[in-house]
């Protein structure tokens, strides 16, 4: 039982200690035995006193200890021989197991080395036990005996209290409590009388009562006031300095180095191998030299090549950073700094729409400025912007704005044209929708929303005479024939042929032989929807001769350049009865359409061919009256065409449309406009052609009439020349409406405008 | 007909490009290692004419590359260098999850690590080409130089662009190069003209950074890498134009006498060079020691007159940039504490000033403050307590002002307590019709060599209201003219309602014929019929361009009404406090 000085080999004082502890622990228990065995058998105490004499030879031998080295290996020795005798015994050890298995498992090595000293002497010590051994063989053993009593091992007993019996034994039969039928009053009793009583301890595990002996009393008492349980145990003994100053002769123990420490060890031999192997392999890279490069620069453009400019030309270098201006500085100039509501703006817009990405603030001194918060932003920004934003070069149109303006003549070189207002011709009181010049140039006859058709004289502005025809005018036209005085007025259905009388006698002579003439061919159109009737009464002492009923409303009359043909509009989705032609001198009228093809808006005859234009809603059409067909068809490329006009030299039409354009047609070029003029702001409603000069005029719904200049070569080869030389204002706008119609004077370059606000104006 | 049909999306614009991902995995390369790849080579995005062709019809949002670029990637050795990393971490994982230490440590000895020249060199084929694109680069490494030693990127990093940033810094010293400086609410602004290119960068106020959370510096330091590599090859470069030592040295003399003060300060010797050479005060070694360098002066040659004129004033530039160059020559300054240090320092020096500071504010202080010849003390509070009779006490604002102006500007504008005048960014060059704010007039009266006086203003101030009031007269016309119109399209509509008129004779006035007014407006008419006959396109473009036009205009004049405003409520109130 005694642990081996091998376990602290340094240390020889030390083990002394733990002999000491050791035995004396040993004691207690020992003696604890001994009071158990003299219960169950007196045998034992022999061999227990016995057992106590070694122990204290061993005592006496540790003390020795000191004093003597070489008397120490004896004692070693003996120990050894004692432990391992023992060890083989005491397998299952209660308390001191784990240490004997320690002892054990340090001591093996040392038995090896020592086995040839050892031999003969543990012999002799093995003899010796065996000896005993055979007097009794569990005479040593005191956790055996207490195997044979608790089978049951570490387990709650109550298990067991209502069994008579507390485990088996090894042949399988119970092992019985001691009997006991102690009730209270027997327990009374004991403690009364039984001298024992206070010493007696009843002991669970067997279910016995054990009386402590004098011995184990003191060793309670002992522990119980903190001291060793060791009686003879010095606590207040010298301390021995070992690790001193002085410098010992002899090692601290004198144990020969071990035999491995001369011999090559294979592990590490297989360690080396396997790196060499590894090395060898190049799977281990030997340890790289340190690499300084990094910080360290040389001159990299010595020679510079070109052979990498080729990939160089692709490549678009990044755009710099944009400079600061003044708002950014730390004290910019007091008209950079926000004001109340440009601040309010800035925070609330959104931080893409924003103009500035910070807010100009003003620092007193350069000490007051602080860190920019967003600066690591604006450069991971920048980083981002470097290398995920595709590059694009942008071409910027530098252009001066003055040079996009086209070169035009000069206005002033293009007169004559009409510049200003003149006159101005007052007496309507409703809006005056249409307006026509005598051929002679002398007189202006106007027909109104009032009711009332007006002849003025051109140059006094003097209403001359008027003619109340019971309802709106909606269109007037004289007869482009000088010899005769007409004016064909469309007043709903009726259109009515006046003779103004304004014109000296041989022209109203002629006018009477043409109406007169008619009268021969009255008969014989009677059935057709258009209605010729002479008027008498009193309409005719105003001067008007004719009535021509028209089913439907009449939009537009127009004269053929003869003077003779009369055609009138009756605008209609549904049917093909559109467009009239009426020959005076005859009095016939005669539809040229077979089939309705849109919605008719103006017509209008060429001036020298026999050619008729149509405007239909979206386009114009051209018809050859003599071979009755259809020749051209213009796309005026708007959305409803208002009004048009044919050129006097009959190659060209311009066309107003309600969406403010107004577009060139020239017919020998395409049918596509030549020009598209978007001048007006408002709806273009009326537009002409002066009969001499090359001008023409449009007039809108936003006030203005505007003049162009255009001139037509004979050479087909030049294209026309247009341009805009006046815009005439004077107008008021009333209504929404402007400027209603508008014509020129047959001879002069004058222009007259009618207007919503009931006037006629003349520019000159 | 016969013949196998064509397959949409596999000819013309399609084949030029390559969206991301599909790169990506063609290099076979992480989303990160592949951006990596794309900063460090300077591969961007493109974006296609016709995208939806390019995107085999889809509309989706992608990123498309030039296949061409990607296919240049392919053969870039950092790529096999980004997978030897990938293969060292997955190594090094493994060996840290088994617990092998020594394994860890040969593997960290290992770790792959790769070169940027070759990318450099093939990025910036010419020196001048590298110049021109070092604008982010100094921006980067000085932003990076101020980070804190710890965190968020390694400290090597942060050294390395410190010291590349003095090494610029003293380069720009030694050949007085820097022409622009501004004080902006970002940071400092500097311009240097460095081999005629014109290098501007951004120095941020010293200040600990709160880094951002959403700023990704994995990026930022990939940016760096490069910018650093740049940098120091430029710095090399530029430092050997100047025969100057690389990587730089003190003078010998200098260093010398730096040396007997400084020594015991300073324990790390190595930190303390960098701290020397960064606090700007001496002049750095040259290879070959020359005397003063000699002055370049243009060659004259013989030239037609044309280019006399341009030649002229070439030599006037010359002339002046010479000037700026001594600007501050003769001068002594001191700086107090409470400046930055580090910006003046550099200012003053680059422009020939002698500058020192307090000896506990950093190394390389040259002189005291009680030195009896120093001309100027830098000072950025309201009042100092004791003042040399000898020496200007100004604002800091002076030196930068002086600097954007190319003359010393008088220093009372900048005395201690003053308002200072407005600091004006150098950077904006105004064309005519801009702008231009009254103070930058009074710089330029100045720098053409006119006084500025306080009479000159009252003056100005005089010829203003003269002015103002031709303007009324002006307007008084106008409105005549307008009162008469009215009253005679009153009566017009009067009379076009039917309203008989009082029939009555009235004086007629004699209108004045202008001629000169009578032809501008015939010119603007004409101009507005030539307008009318514009094609749509043309129009257009016309039409935006006076947008344009029309909105500065509105802004130069907001700008004027604000100064204007301004500029009366001061004098109200200087008015009220001298009533």
């Amino acid at each position: 039982m005694t642990p081996s000085y091998d376990a602290f080999p340094l240390t020889p004082e030390v083990p002394t200690c733990c002999t000491m502890e050791e035995s004396s622990s040993r004691n207690m228990r020992s003696s604890e035995q001994r009071e158990e065995m003299e219960k169950v058998s007196e045998k034992t105490v022999k061999k227990r006193s016995k057992d106590e004499e070694d122990e204290e030879q061993v005592e006496v031998f540790n003390f020795n200890n000191k004093c003597s080295e070489e008397e120490e290996e004896e004692e070693e020795d003996r120990s050894d021989s004692e432990d391992s005798v023992f060890s083989g015994l005491e397998d299952s050890g209660s308390d001191s197991e784990d240490d004997d298995d320690d002892e054990d498992l340090k001591v093996e090595p040392e038995q090896t080395l020592q086995i040839e000293e050892e031999d003969k002497k543990k012999e002799a010590a093995v003899t010796e036990v065996e000896e005993e051994k055979h007097e009794d063989e569990y005479q040593h053993d005191s956790s055996d005996e207490e195997d044979i009593r608790n089978t049951v091992g570490n387990i709650p007993m109550e298990w067991y209290k209502d069994f008579p019996h507390i485990g088996y034994n090894l042949d399988g039969k119970k092992i019985y409590k001691p009997i006991r039928n102690k009730d209270e009053l027997d327990d009374f009793l004991d403690k009364m009388e039984d001298p024992n009583y206070w010493r007696t301890v009843h002991d669970k595990q067997t279910g016995s009562d054990i009386v402590l002996s004098d011995e184990q009393v003191e060793l309670v008492n002992r522990l119980q006031r903190g001291q060793f349980g060791d009686v003879n145990f010095n606590e207040y003994q010298p301390q021995v300095e070992f690790f001193s100053q002085d410098v010992m002769l002899h090692p601290v123990t004198n144990r020969p180095a071990d035999k491995r420490s001369f011999i090559p060890s294979l592990i590490e031999k297989e360690k080396v191998s396997k790196l060499v192997h590894a090395i060898k392999m190049g799977w281990i890279k030997p340890r790289r030299t340190e690499d300084d490069s990094r910080g360290r620069y040389y001159d990299l453009w010595t020679n510079e090549d070109s052979s990498l400019l080729a990939r160089h030309k692709m490549h678009l270098p990044a755009p710099k950073a944009p400079l600061p201006g003044h708002q950014e500085s730390y004290n910019p100039p007091p008209e950079y700094l926000f004001t109340d509501e440009e601040r309010a703006l800035w925070e609330q817009q959104d931080a893409s729409d924003r103009k500035l990405p910070f807010v100009p603030t003003r620092f007193s001194s350069l000490r007051q400025v602080p860190a920019f918060p967003r600066f690591l932003h604006e450069r991971f920004e920048r980083c981002l912007d470097l290398y995920l934003c595709p590059r694009q070069r942008k071409m910027r149109v530098n252009v001066n704005p003055e040079d996009l303006i086209p070169k035009l003549p000069k206005p002033k070189d293009l007169q004559p044209f009409p510049t200003t207002q003149s006159l101005v011709y007052r007496g309507h009181s409703g809006l005056v929708r249409s307006i026509s010049v005598s051929p002679s140039g002398q007189w202006l006859a106007s027909g109104s929303d009032d009711g009332s058709v007006r002849f003025w004289e051109v140059c006094s502005s003097r209403c001359m005479k008027t003619v109340q025809v019971g309802g709106a005018v909606k269109s007037i036209a004289w007869n482009p024939n000088p010899s005769v005085c007409l004016l064909a007025v469309a007043q709903d259905s009726v259109v009515l042929i006046l003779s103004p009388l304004l014109a000296e006698r041989q022209v109203v002579l002629s006018t009477e032989r043409l109406l007169s003439g008619q009268r021969e061919a009255e008969s014989t159109e009677e059935a057709g929807p258009v209605k010729w009737s002479d008027v008498e009464g009193e309409e005719l002492s105003q001067g008007i001769r004719l009535k021509i009923q028209h089913p439907k409303a009449v939009h537009q009359v127009t004269w053929h350049a003869k003077g003779d043909y009369l055609a009138s509009v009756m605008p209609d989705h549904s049917s093909h009865l559109q467009v009239f032609i009426h020959q005076v001198s005859r009095r016939r009228s005669q539809n040229p359409f077979r089939k309705n093809k849109g919605l008719v808006q103006c017509v209008s005859f060429h001036p020298v061919r026999p050619y008729f234009f149509v405007g239909t809603q979206r386009s114009v059409r051209i018809y050859n009256l003599v071979k009755q067909e259809m020749t051209k068809k213009l796309q005026a490329n708007s959305k409803w065409i208002s009004s048009m006009a044919v050129h006097p030299g009959g190659d060209h039409v311009i066309c107003g449309s309600y969406d403010c354009r107004l577009s060139w047609f020239d017919l020998d070029l395409s049918t596509k406009p030549y020009k598209m003029l978007r001048h007006h702001k408002k709806a273009v409603r009326g537009v002409a052609y002066h009969r001499l000069y090359p001008l023409f005029a449009s007039a809108s719904d936003d006030g203005s009439v505007i003049v162009c200049h255009g001139t037509v070569y004979s050479d087909l080869l030049q294209n026309p020349l247009i341009v805009p030389v006046k815009v005439l204002r004077g107008h008021v706008i009333t209504h929404d409406l402007g400027v209603l119609d508008v014509t020129f004077h047959p001879t002069q370059p004058w222009i007259f405008s009618s207007g919503a606000d009931a006037t006629i104006r003349l520019f000159t | 007909m016969g013949g196998l049909q064509k397959k949409k999306y596999e000819r013309g614009s399609v084949t030029n490009y390559i969206t991301r991902n599909k790169a990506r995995k063609k290099l076979q390369l992480s989303l990160p290692d592949f951006r990596r790849l794309c900063i460090l080579k300077g591969i961007y995005p493109h974006e296609p004419k016709h995208k939806k062709k390019v995107n085999k019809g889809s509309t989706a949002a992608r990123t498309f590359y030039l296949i061409k670029d990607i296919r240049f990637l392919l053969h870039e050795p950092i790529v096999g260098k980004f997978r030897d990393y990938k293969v060292f971490v997955r190594k090094l994982k493994k060996a840290y999850g088994k617990t092998e230490w020594t394994a860890v440590e040969r593997l960290k000895e290992n770790k792959p690590a790769y070169k940027l020249d070759h990318i450099v060199k093939e990025r910036y084929p010419s020196f001048i080409d590298a110049l021109r694109d070092i604008d982010d680069a100094l921006c980067m490494g000085f932003l990076f130089s101020t980070f804190a030693r710890t965190g968020k990127c390694h400290v090597q990093t942060i050294q390395l662009c410190r010291r590349l940033t003095v090494e610029w810094m003293n380069y720009v010293i030694a050949s007085r190069s820097l022409r622009k400086v501004f004080i902006s609410i970002k940071g400092i602004y500097y311009q240097a003209e460095v081999m005629g290119q014109l290098v501007t960068w951004l120095v941020p106020y010293q200040f600990s950074h709160d880094h951002p959370t959403d700023v990704d510096y994995r990026v930022m330091a990939t940016f760096t890498e490069l910018y650093t590599t740049l940098l120091g090859f430029i710095n090399f470069r530029l430092y050997h134009s100047l025969n100057l030592v690389y990587p730089p040295k003190l003078d010998i003399k200098a260093e010398s006498e730096l040396k007997e003060e400084d020594d015991e300060d300073y324990a790390m010797n190595s930190e303390s060079y960098l701290e020397k050479l960064s606090s700007l005060s001496t002049s750095l070694a040259r290879v070959v020691s020359t005397a003063e360098e000699e002055e370049a002066e243009l060659d004259k040659f013989p030239v037609e007159e044309e280019d006399l004129e341009t030649m002229e004033a070439r030599e006037k530039e010359q002339k002046q940039q010479e000037a700026q160059k001594k600007l501050f020559e003769g001068i002594k300054l001191f700086l107090n504490r409470e400046v930055p240090r580090e910006s003046l320092a550099f200012l003053i020096r680059c422009f020939g000033g002698e500058v020192s500071w307090d000896k506990s504010v950093c190394i390389g202080s040259t002189y005291k403050v009680t030195d009896e010849t120093i001309t100027h003390q830098i000072v950025d509070r309201p009042n100092i307590d004791k003042q040399y009779i000898n020496r200007y006490y100004i604002q800091p604002q002076w030196v930068y002002d002086c600097v954007n102006a190319k003359l010393l500007l008088p220093v009372e504008d900048y005395f201690l307590g003053v308002t200072l005048p407005p600091h004006l960014s150098p950077f904006v060059e105004e064309k005519d019709g801009d702008y231009v704010p009254p103070e930058k007039l009074k710089i330029m009266a100045l720098q053409r060599g006119e006084k500025p006086a306080n009479e000159q203003e009252e003056e100005e101030e005089e010829e203003e209201e003269d002015d103002e009031e031709e303007e009324e007269e002006n307007e008084d016309e106008d409105d005549d003219e307008e009162v008469e119109e009215k009253n005679l399209k009153k009566m017009e509509e009067q009379r076009s309602q039917g309203k008989s008129l009082p029939v009555k004779v009235t004086a007629g006035k004699v209108k004045v014929d202008n001629p000169a007014r009578l032809e501008q407006e015939e010119k603007a008419e004409e101009k507005r019929l030539a307008i009318m006959m514009m094609k749509k396109k043309e129009k257009y473009l016309y039409d935006k361009i006076m947008f344009g036009k029309k909105r500065k205009i509105r802004e130069v004049n907001k700008l004027t009404a604000k100064r204007k405003a301004h500029d009366d409520a001061e004098k109200s109130k200087k008015k009220k406090t001298r009533k």
